[in-house]
């Protein structure tokens, strides 16, 4: 393969958790660098099984798992770890941020297991917390925040090591939506800027405003659209999933 | 682009700085468990600090009052015959003693029959365990003594009808100054000293000194000494030792006994130390009781915090990243109790102290023992909490609600 390598590339990948549920059955799924892409499915399809596959956060039952050209299988606990530190950025629907600690710092401490000072965590927090429009709010904690001013908190978390890969478990599930519009924006402005990211949402404004859509059911993807690949492996989720799709061109909406 | 199979990329090292901090932040987001969680080992540490450091400084003052004393002081006494009757000193023995080379000063006390009471109407029964003796006017020299009122016999008083008071015979007579009269062996005495302690001689400070002449011509003493005290330098005690017995009472040496009064105090210093293993007991179980807090509320800590270590390993901690972080937060937190202890364990020790005028004394060793302890006591109880921690998956963990 020549040129960059996709920032994901699953392969026929399977989850399946005790008690026989299959929350995948064989995915296959490429993400280029530079793309925003929604999952969408109705709720237990898999699409949070997928986003920890991708995460690395956990291991198929089977098939292959690449991240940023690294195979998943070939790495261990730690090894995984420090690739999540240095490629991956994840914004949860609760935004886990610590209470009682202040903006910049919950922002920096995102920055810890990255092996970067003390000094320039907090340099680059404060950098990600003015992209996501909280420049003036650094030393507010949590509590003052409101939820969708929270939610880009936890985006700028995730951004500020620059990881070449988003990834955001329902981002706005737990916001309104003139604050979840507020996140989208914030989000829209990181993948202008270049940042690949993968938003999982089932509500299908939000899939409609991304420029690619992956459509999951029962732990398979069962439609895409605005897909800009154009490769052997768009062509084959297409005639897999045996929905008809577009010619998979431009990613302008 | 990375191409390679075989080898990942390999997780940052975090500064020990940044481990300290991150399991301080644990702590300062809920700090009355984590007062309460420290109390108990800090009751522990500063029990046992305060047991080994009053019983330190009781033998520091001890050993300190036995520098000032010395212990080139020698007491003589008659013991027993051979029949189980009391033996006595010849009259001469202190003449005896004072002729051995490398003793510096001596002098004798013999008791008498004799009662010493303020009036002449207080039955003669009533002694309040006051001795009356005869002494020879080295005595105060030799015992390095002190007359606080009045003073010592001398030449010209040791043949009149006059006394020197103990600090506890003048105590048990009520009486504070010189001058007074007393009613001993059927005549009126005139007080004309009173002594300062006597630690050396704790007999001496029950007595009431009369010289030996006017003890012989007033009282009816028969001059055969009870006691002989005598000084030599300090290298010579044991050789002086060896030869009084047989110098005392030729004829018959073991008859005469010879002992040590500064042996008596030595003996309460080492036991000083050694008396307060029950106490050290107490607090050594305070101290396990206090580990066992800190590990329920480590173990509390990692349940109610797995969305947290989940979101650490999506933050690329490691496994072992988050067990140390768990066990940072444990050391932290016992260390902190063990520290306050210390600090009040010494507060206690100082109060104690001076309150009854001993120096006060924390060994070095006990702080250091203190925080070894604490350190011990936080790695053990949060192990177990650090690996449930670090074994939690971090999807589980972030799916938690
Ligand atoms: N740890 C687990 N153990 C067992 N089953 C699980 C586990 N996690 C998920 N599942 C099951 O796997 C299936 C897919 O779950 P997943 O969380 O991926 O769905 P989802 O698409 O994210 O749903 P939602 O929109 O409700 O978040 C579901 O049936 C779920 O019950
Ligand atoms: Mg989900």
């Amino acid at each position: 393969m020549n040129g960059p390598c996709p920032v994901v590339e699953l392969r026929g990948v399977s989850k399946v958790y005790p008690g026989r549920v299959h929350a995948l059955r064989g995915v296959d799924l490429t993400v280029e660098p530079g793309e925003l892409l929604a999952i969408v499915g109705p709720s237990g399809s898999g699409k949070s099984t997928m986003l920890h596959m991708i995460g690395t956060l956990d291991r198929p039952s089977g098939g292959t798992v690449r991240i940023a050209g690294y195979d998943v299988a070939g790495l261990s606990d730690r090894e995984l770890s420090a690739l999540r530190a240095r490629q991956l950025g994840f914004v949860f629907q609760q935004f886990h941020l610590a209470p009682g600690v202040s903006a910049l710092d919950n922002v920096a401490d995102g920055l810890l297991y990255t092996g970067t000072g003390r000094r320039a965590r907090r340099e680059r927090a404060a950098a990600a917390l003015e992209r996501v429009g909280l420049g003036h709010r650094l030393t507010h904690r949590p509590s003052q925040l409101s939820g969708g001013e929270q939610q880009r908190v936890a985006v700028a978390r995730a951004v500020a090591g620059d990881p070449p890969l988003l990834l955001a478990d329902e981002p706005t599930g737990n916001l309104d939506s003139a604050s979840g519009t507020e996140v989208l924006a914030v989000l829209g402005e990181l993948h202008a800027a270049g940042t690949t990211i993968a938003i999982i949402t089932h509500d299908t404004e939000i899939a409609a405003w991304c420029p690619r859509q992956v459509r999951v059911r029962d732990g398979r993807i069962v439609a895409e659209m605005g897909s800009e690949m154009g490769a052997e492996m768009g062509a084959e989720v297409r005639a897999e999933a045996g929905v008809p799709i577009g010619e998979g061109g431009g990613r302008e909406a | 682009m990375k191409r390679e199979r075989q080898r990942g990329p390999a997780p940052a090292r975090l500064a020990v700085a940044d481990v300290l901090r991150v399991g301080a932040s644990g702590l300062r987001a809920r700090p009355t468990r984590v007062v309460l969680s420290a109390l108990g080992i800090a009751i522990g540490i500063a029990t046992m600090i305060a047991v080994i450091g009053i019983s330190s400084s009781s033998r520091e003052q001890l050993l300190r009052q036995l520098d000032r004393l010395g212990t080139n002081l020698l007491t003589v006494a008659p013991g027993q015959t051979m029949f189980g009757e009391e033996a006595k000193l010849p009259i001469g023995a202190l003449a005896m003693v004072e002729r051995i080379g490398p003793v510096r000063t001596a002098a004798a006390t013999g008791g008498t029959d004799a009662t010493v009471r303020r009036t002449r109407h207080i039955p003669e029964a009533v002694t309040g365990g006051i001795a009356v003796q005869a002494t020879t006017t080295g005595l105060l020299a030799t015992l390095e003594g002190a007359v606080v009122k009045g003073a010592w016999l001398n030449a010209a008083t040791e043949r009149r009808p006059a006394v020197v008071l103990g600090a506890e015979s003048a105590r048990r007579l009520g009486l504070a100054r010189a001058g007074v009269q007393v009613w001993m062996g059927g005549r009126w005495f005139t007080v004309i000293g009173i002594l300062g302690p006597m630690p050396l001689a704790p007999e001496i400070e029950r007595s009431a000194l009369v010289g030996f002449p006017a003890a012989e011509e007033f009282l009816g003493f028969d001059g055969h000494p009870t006691t002989i005290y005598e000084r030599s330098a300090d290298e010579a005690v044991e050789a002086v030792r060896a030869v009084l017995p047989r110098t005392v009472n030729p004829e018959n040496p073991e008859e005469v006994t010879v002992s040590r009064p500064s042996d008596a105090l030595a003996a309460k210093a080492a036991a000083a130390g050694a008396f307060t293993n029950l106490l050290l007991g107490l607090g050594a179980v305070a101290l396990l009781v206090g580990g066992v807090g800190v590990a329920n509320t480590m173990v509390i800590s990692v349940l109610e915090r797995r969305r947290e270590i989940g979101l650490r390993r999506s933050l690329g901690a490691t496994r072992g990243q988050v067990r140390v972080q768990f066990l940072s937060e444990s050391l932290l937190l016992s260390a902190l109790g063990g520290v306050v202890g210390s600090v009040f364990g010494a507060l206690a020790t100082t109060g104690y102290a001076l309150a009854r005028d001993w120096p006060p004394v924390v060994p070095p060793w006990a702080i250091g023992g203190a925080i070894g302890a604490t350190l011990l006591i936080g790695t053990v109880a949060g192990i177990y909490p650090a690996m449930r921690a670090a074994r939690l998956s971090p999807t589980v963990a972030l799916t938690t609600t």
